[in-house]
């Protein structure tokens, strides 16, 4: 099953951090990385730019409108994702608890839609 | 011929090893559970007339295996017609079982189920429910009736779960190794919560709802079974078998009476040496764990053969081992009355103010209730009297309020 693993940081506790700090979560990243690429469960996955870089779009009344920021806001934002294709559920939580901003913040687990089916 | 109740016991035993072998066969819970409980419900209509068949599980297997497949192909003929493409199935899905499903059941695959309906990916109430319907084979009408719901609400609550089983990928396996763990501790506080939802009502005029307790306990005992060597799975068997034993005694004409004014010839002696034999043989062997230690102190209680008799030094021990492993306020207040019975009433006292801040007890009418307890074998009556109705009127249980009103008319008689 495919699954999203979406990575929530609070961007006050990260600024936080020592430099030393950082650099080593940085490496732990690293390492999460390359183990699910050579499981063969990594389908894709990247870091995102500052909710201060972000837009949402509204189309209304087939006129579109465009503000700044998210399109929510919260302490937490989304930082990155991962996606995976891996066994089960389990694997999936399993893998999310190493996601060096689950012990910071928390990781959401969602299937993605199976599209051949009726999962939903 | 067997009798309807030895039908009914035989149905609930199988239910789980049905059920198994089924996921374990075609995959899909959901609809392998809809197939489980069709087959319950054909059983209990023919058995009782027709005999029970030489083999009761196969017979199950067999009959929720067809229904499945009925249920396939219907999907897969109309899918086909929309599509207009066949879909590809395992040849094996289209197969009645044979021989090699009479072959005795992995015991991982029960222990797997009971695993999957208490997954942590499920909120509490919907893992209570799968529980009862798919490792303890009641109906969904049973469920709800014991839970007193609407039978409609339940029926939503199970199909809802049953999706979000399908949906998020929860697996029908053992845990991994390093959640084993908290992932035993998810079913065994499930478990409890069915036997707690029995034994103290939460809702409702009566104060216990008995099939309940049994059911948890028949579950906890297969459980028990499969993982022998679990102490606090033996510690939960034991603390219900122990609590259990002094339903008898514990309400007269619907009012609640506290342990030390029960009529203990009423407490079942059996379930009594039960509990006091596991839960010795747990503590002898097992790392501690807070069942095992609520165990130990009701089998304190119930070896004493009168109030006077409760050796409280050692239920003080119990009480401070406990308080390491749950530091809850709950405990707390059960250390306070055994300090109480111990060192006297005034140190009871004290520690119950160090309680007084404590915001987990604030809307609690429980710790006034001990104070009042207390207060009274201090002497100090008119407080007692004070607080006994302070905490009568907190409480939203009717025989509990009857019975800390009763105390404090106690006073005035007194």
């Amino acid at each position: 099953m495919k699954y999203m693993l979406l990575i929530y940081s609070n961007p006050t506790s990260w600024a936080a951090l020592s430099e030393a700090e950082r650099s080593g979560l940085n490496a732990e990243y690293g390492t999460f990385t390359k183990g699910i690429i050579d499981s063969g469960e990594f389908v894709s996955g990247d870091a995102l730019a500052d909710t201060n870089a972000a837009s949402t779009v509204r189309v209304r009344g087939g006129k579109t409108d465009v503000t700044d920021g998210p399109f929510v806001e919260f302490k937490e934002h989304l930082a990155g994702y991962y996606v995976v294709d891996c066994k089960d559920l389990d694997r999936a939580l399993a893998l999310a608890a190493k996601i060096p901003d689950a012990r910071l913040s928390g990781v959401e687990v969602r299937p993605v839609m199976d599209m051949g089916g009726t999962e939903m | 011929m067997s009798s309807a109740a030895e039908i009914e016991g035989l149905l609930r035993e199988l239910t789980p090893q049905a059920l198994a072998a089924l996921v374990r066969r075609y995959g899909d819970f959901g609809s392998a559970e809809d197939a489980v409980q069709e087959a319950l419900l054909s059983a209990a209509q023919q058995w009782p007339t027709q005999g029970v068949p030489e083999s009761p599980r196969g017979w199950l297997i067999t009959v929720a295996a067809r229904r499945l497949i009925d249920w396939r192909r219907r999907d897969t003929a109309r899918r086909d017609k929309e599509a207009a493409a066949a879909e590809f199935l395992p040849a094996q899905a289209l197969s009645i079982p044979g021989p090699e499903d009479e072959l005795p059941l992995d015991r991982d695959d029960s222990l797997a189920l009971l695993f999957l309906c208490c997954h942590p990916a499920l909120a509490q109430p919907a893992q209570v429910a799968l529980t009862l319907r798919a490792v303890g084979g009641l109906s969904t009408t049973e469920i709800a009736a014991a839970f007193l719901v609407p039978e409609a609400t339940m029926a939503q609550r199970i199909v809802r779960a049953k999706n979000r089983i399908r949906a998020t990928g929860i697996p029908f396996a053992m845990p991994p190794d390093d959640q084993y763990g908290p992932r035993l501790d998810a079913v065994l506080q499930v478990l409890y919560l069915i036997f707690n939802e029995g034994y103290t009502a939460t809702s409702g005029p009566r104060l216990q709802r008995t099939e309940l307790t049994s059911e948890a306990i028949r579950l906890t005992r297969q459980l028990h079974h499969l993982q022998p060597h679990e102490g606090e799975v033996t510690g939960l068997l034991a603390l219900m078998l122990l609590t259990e034993a002094r339903r008898d005694a514990r309400t007269r004409h619907g009012a609640l009476i506290p342990l030390a004014e029960q009529d203990r010839t009423l407490w079942n002696a059996g379930m009594i040496r039960e509990g006091s034999a596991l839960v010795s043989a747990a503590l002898a062997t097992e790392p501690l764990g807070p069942y095992q230690l609520q165990a130990a102190i009701a089998a304190v209680h119930a070896q004493a053969a009168s109030a006077e008799e409760t050796d409280w030094s050692q239920i003080l021990a119990l009480y401070r081992l406990l308080e390491v492993f749950t530091p809850t306020s709950i405990v707390a207040l059960n250390r306070a009355i055994a300090v109480a019975m111990v060192d006297g009433p005034q140190a009871g006292l004290r520690v119950l103010d160090g309680l007084d801040g404590d915001p987990r007890l604030a809307a609690s009418y429980r710790l006034t209730a001990v104070r009042a307890h207390l207060l009274e074998m201090n002497g100090q009556l008119a407080e007692a009297k004070v607080h006994y109705h302070r905490a009568a009127r907190a409480t939203t249980s009717m025989p509990e309020r009857h019975y800390l009103q009763t105390k404090a008319g106690r006073i005035d008689q007194g």
